[in-house]
């Protein structure tokens, strides 16, 4: 008979624990999760999952290479994440907590400094160059070559 | 004497000529030479085997043109304003010989040095020198402390006082970290010119070439070559990429 009593007894605060966590987590089944406005991008270039953990990762070492050895490739410039996550509202990657930077590093509380310097709107893509007129002093040996045979 | 070279050479230059004739028959005419001269691709490093130089003629310097410095400011996002404390990668000096009167108008700007001072006392190695020879400063790393402005002999450092916004995307550009003309970096590696030189062309002074110093064929090379030029400070020993003639 004690025994029964402890059991109801237990099972009392459990049903009492459960009510009160409903209570005081409306959501306990799926915690609020920042929402992210809509970029114009399809797909990213890595894996969803993968992304989240290591772009810090990515974006730190292109960084490095371009700034110090002039490697600029594109697949994980932050010009390019920029150019495709920019929302469709604000045009930007960071000015409204809803974008795309802007929505996970708010939730989080981690400042970003990138915006200190980089922009956060993608620009005018420079134009691919036609013809000649950009066509630098420094030829390669090859054309220079090339128009020296012409001109004789 | 020279003559097995010569037929070697222009032997090669007809089979060269003859590829870069078929290279282009494949594309309309104007982009003909898109294709054969672009130097180095994205995902290649910058090396050592190119040096970025530029000459600059102060004799065809137009007094009073201003067209370098304005290109400059609007491709990098400078306010253009000459107070103490704003940014100038480039400026044109006026300046008088005292002892003839003769006057002379240039552009200066980081002079790209082979051995920069900025680079030799920066603390924290933000202050560099790319493989071909472009001068930059990572910002990443820059804690702002100006020592490169202090050891710089051409005035060619600014620092960023105030908050930035609306920077061009090509050119980060920020608060507390020291700044100097780049070459227009972002330019040269998809194989432009930069910006300066560009204006100057465009409204017909041409009095910056800019090139490939260790490229004998590179107009630069034959320029420095065939007229005498100076660099400005050079009892410093620096070696500078930025050259002047007629002064």
């Amino acid at each position: 008979m004690a025994r029964l009593a402890n059991w109801l007894r237990l099972a009392a605060m459990i049903a009492a624990a459960a009510i009160t966590a409903a209570v005081s987590f409306p959501a306990a089944a799926g915690v609020d999760l920042p929402t992210l406005e809509k970029g114009k991008g399809e797909k990213c270039v890595e894996d969803t999952q993968y992304m989240r953990k290591n772009h810090m990762d990515l974006l730190k070492h292109h960084r490095d290479d371009t700034m110090r050895k002039g490697i600029r490739t594109t697949k994980h410039s932050l010009k390019k994440c920029i150019e495709c996550h920019a929302s469709e509202k604000s045009g930007s990657v960071a000015a409204s907590k809803e974008d795309f930077c802007a929505a996970c590093h708010s939730y989080v509380s981690v400042k970003l400094d990138c915006w200190d310097c980089h922009a956060t709107k993608p620009g005018k893509s420079p134009q691919p160059k036609v013809g000649l007129a950009p066509l630098k002093a420094a030829v390669s040996p090859l054309l220079a070559s090339s128009i020296n045979g012409a001109s004789k | 004497m020279n003559k097995p070279v010569d037929s070697k050479v222009d032997g090669r230059r007809g089979f060269l000529k003859a590829g870069a004739v078929v290279a282009g028959a494949a594309v309309a005419p104007g982009v003909l030479l898109y294709g054969v001269a672009h130097s180095r691709p994205p995902e290649e490093a910058a090396s050592s085997d190119v040096r970025w130089g530029m000459l600059i003629d102060s004799a065809k310097c137009g007094d009073g043109c201003n067209d370098c410095v304005t290109a400059c400011n609007e491709e990098n996002g400078l306010s253009g304003a000459n107070g103490p404390q704003d940014t100038q990668y480039i400026r044109k000096l006026d300046i008088k010989d005292l002892r003839n009167g003769r006057v002379h108008s240039l552009p200066m700007l980081c002079q790209h040095c082979e051995n920069p001072p900025c680079v030799d006392v920066c603390p924290t190695g933000a202050s560099m020198k790319r493989a071909d020879g472009i001068v930059l400063v990572d910002r990443h790393i820059c804690i702002g402390c100006r020592y490169c402005m202090m050891a710089c002999p051409y005035k060619a450092r600014s620092f960023v006082h105030e908050t930035i916004t609306d920077q061009n995307p090509e050119v980060p550009r920020g608060k507390g970290c020291v700044e100097s003309c780049t070459f227009c970096v972002q330019r040269v590696d998809r194989d432009e010119n930069p910006a300066c030189v560009d204006a100057c062309n465009a409204n017909g002074h041409q009095a910056m070439v800019f090139g490939d110093m260790n490229d004998p064929e590179s107009a630069i090379s034959k320029a420095l070559k065939s007229h005498a030029s100076t660099e400005v400070r050079a009892d410093l020993g620096l070696n500078t990429g930025v050259r002047y003639q007629g002064i």
